[in-house]
């Protein structure tokens, strides 16, 4: 892909922008990490916690009326997205003061009101539902864009090439952001998964390979697609490849009962690679920020996860009575 | 009042209601040429925004559907063949069905999905089935049967205005035929069933296609002194269990006629909530004229093996009152 106008990189602004943000993914993610541990979560959590920059480098470049779908990995983007971290904790512990009353849990995030369209159960589930909205986000020629959030599993679903397909042929604003975490579910996504998968986009858009771990990388490749997008010249794809430190599921050791499916030696390489620490590192080195700085945001985001917990484990449980309302608009189920 | 083929009504829906909101817009397969046949001259008067063919991807298509919705419009899918549901169905019924709920009712899906139904022109097992009772298990979906020209007008344009998913049930092979269809702004309220003849010695409920079957067998009945209720439920969900209920209550029998195969049909819902709900109404069992447990062969004599005719509900309807 050829490099765009106006693509200098992120401003020093910006930077500590994304690092504040990726920090308090990483910080809410251990919080549930350890709520999920001790038995507080009454359901799964898939913890993002390694791919912080993949959110935080696309979403960077969104305004808050862009679409964005997700996956069942989904607390990243949904606080990248600029998601209440409050109104998210007490929908995974199921409140009716939940940003979806407690009905849909940690799988099923979404604030409308900031574009999230949701986190999503089924693997590849969002691809369509970002390209439909991309496609009403051409009809209202508004600037709006969507950006579907997936993974190397989702690549080997059906959607995926058919998305493609439909987003090409319509040119449609929308932003194919493939985070190759290196794992469908609990099987090695090398094991199933023939070719390249960005091989795969290059048959119908451009296609950029990326460092996931680096969230400069991705913002600048996130800036072409943003760019192409808005200016009418249709989807880009975009692989991330990075790394899924925790398991699956949080559950996942009493799941294998023993079973592995990778060497803790390739969890401890990568986690050396954390996308945060490296940026923290960048900061540092190139006197952005000094680590009073980055130690004051830290202590703000302690703040701001201890609230949200707070929050979240005080609010009233959800209404049981509430799902017959929201079958349908305007009438009881 | 004026005579219309069942095909034109939702046609003259489709024009009316694109007209009346500019935020509708229709696609799918081979619509532009409208191969069904009920989307002719809509690509010239709306142009391709608004109606566009798309690739044959329905997995894709009820998802884009589901997205294009929730950006604020209101969009008819044109499925062609109800059989495609199953192709297209991850997003109908992971999405499409559940996500108002999953979100808290953060968003409203209008999207009306349009598919024809039905067997009896030996289109063999993959274009012939009644698909409609996986629909009304899903939740969150509206189910439309209309079973004439006017229904099908008034059910339609009430379901593109509608905020909620929709599936309208297009009885296929069925659009040729006349029926009288109001003038003007014609809506149906969903859950509203109609009597299409009243009798005091048995309740016929048939769903969609197969009312033309039941008028016959009540033709015949009649001739041996039984006096046929006939009512058509004209959308399964919401299903108006009242009408249905007071209809038993009045002769105490019960037929019902579906072309959906017997497992868990639509027939079996009815029959359900009858022994539920108007179990001491009853004076004999319950009868489900359906199509047995078999796919659609492509024989036309075969094809007529299984499908429900006006003899065998007129026989089911004896049977009942004999029992």
């Amino acid at each position: 892909m050829t490099t765009r106008r106006n693509n200098s990189g992120p401003t020093d602004g910006q930077l500590l922008g994304m690092y504040e943000r990726m920090l308090l993914i990483r910080r809410i993610e251990e919080r549930l990490r350890d709520d999920s541990a001790t038995g507080k979560l009454p359901g799964a959590v898939h913890l993002y916690i390694g791919q912080e920059a993949c959110g935080v480098g696309v979403c960077a470049h969104l305004e808050e009326t862009d679409w964005v779908t997700s996956t069942h990995r989904g607390h990243g983007h949904f606080l990248a997205k600029g998601g209440e971290p409050k109104a998210m904790m007490a929908e995974i512990w199921a409140k009716r003061t939940g940003v979806c009353k407690g009905m849909g849990g940690s799988m099923h995030v979404a604030d409308l009101s900031k574009g999230i369209l949701g986190a999503n159960g089924i693997v590849g589930g969002g691809l369509a539902i970002a390209a439909g909205a991309a496609f009403a986000a051409k009809l209202d020629g508004n600037g709006r864009i969507a950006v579907c959030f997936f993974g190397d599993g989702a690549s080997n679903q059906g959607v995926f090439m058919e998305t493609m397909n439909v987003a090409t042929l319509w040119r449609l604003p929308l932003i194919f952001m493939c985070e190759n975490n290196q794992f469908s579910e609990f099987t090695p996504s090398k094991e199933v998964t023939a070719g390249e998968i960005a091989d795969r986009a290059r048959a119908f858009m451009p296609a950029t390979v990326v460092d996931g771990n680096d969230v400069i990388a991705v913002w600048r490749a996130a800036a072409d697609a943003v760019d192409r997008a808005r200016s009418g010249e249709g989807p880009t794809f975009i692989e991330a490849k990075t790394y899924r430190i925790r398991g699956h599921i949080e559950a996942e050791p009493m799941m294998l009962g023993g079973g592995k499916y990778r060497d803790d030696v390739e969890i401890q390489e990568w986690t050396k690679k954390c996308p945060i620490a490296r940026l923290r590192a960048h900061l540092l080195e190139t006197r952005t920020a000094p680590a009073a700085a980055l130690d004051d945001i830290e202590a703000s985001i302690h703040g701001i996860v201890t609230d949200a917990a707070a929050y979240a484990e005080a609010g009233e449980p959800a209404d049981p009575e509430l799902g017959f309302d929201l079958m349908f608009a305007g009438a009881r189920a | 009042m004026a005579k219309k083929r069942y095909i034109q009504a939702i046609n003259d829906a489709l024009f009316e209601e694109m007209e009346r909101d500019p935020k509708v817009i229709l696609f799918g397969e081979d619509v532009e040429l409208a191969i069904m046949g009920d989307t002719r001259g809509l690509l010239a008067k709306f142009g391709r925004d608004r109606i566009r063919n798309t690739p044959i991807c329905e997995a894709t298509l009820t998802g884009m559907a589901v997205g294009a919705a929730a950006a604020g419009y209101r969009v008819i899918l044109h499925l062609m063949f109800s059989n495609f549901i199953y192709t297209g169905f991850d997003a109908i019924a992971n999405q499409m069905g559940k996500l108002r709920l999953m979100t808290g009712g953060q968003l409203k899906l209008p999207i009306t999905v349009l598919c024809g139904y039905g067997g009896g022109r030996s289109t063999a097992a993959q274009h012939s089935d009644t698909p409609y009772p996986v629909l009304m298990n899903v939740g969150g979906i509206h189910v439309l049967t209309p079973s004439n020209a006017a229904d099908a007008k008034g059910l339609l344009k009430q379901a593109i205005r509608g905020d909620n998913p929709s599936f309208f049930m297009e009885a296929s092979g069925r659009g040729g035929e006349m029926a009288e269809v109001p003038d003007g702004d014609h809506l149906v309220p969903f859950g509203s069933a109609a009597i299409l003849r009243e009798g005091k010695d048995a309740t016929v409920v048939a769903i969609g296609h197969m009312v033309k079957f039941a008028l016959e067998a009540a033709d015949q009945l009649a001739k041996q002194g039984v006096a046929v209720e006939l009512v058509d439920p004209r959308t399964l969900v919401p299903l108006d269990e009242a009408a249905i209920i007071r209809s038993v209550q009045k002769t105490g029998h019960l037929v019902v006629v579906d072309e959906a195969r017997d497992r868990c049909s639509a027939a079996s819902q009815i029959a359900a909530v009858i022994a539920d709900k108007a179990f001491g109404a009853l004076k004999g069992p319950i009868k489900r004229v359906t199509v047995p447990n078999v796919a659609m062969p492509y024989a036309a004599i075969a094809e007529r093996r299984l499908l429900p005719n006006p003899t065998s509900i007129a026989e089911a309807v004896t049977t009942a009152l004999a029992a």
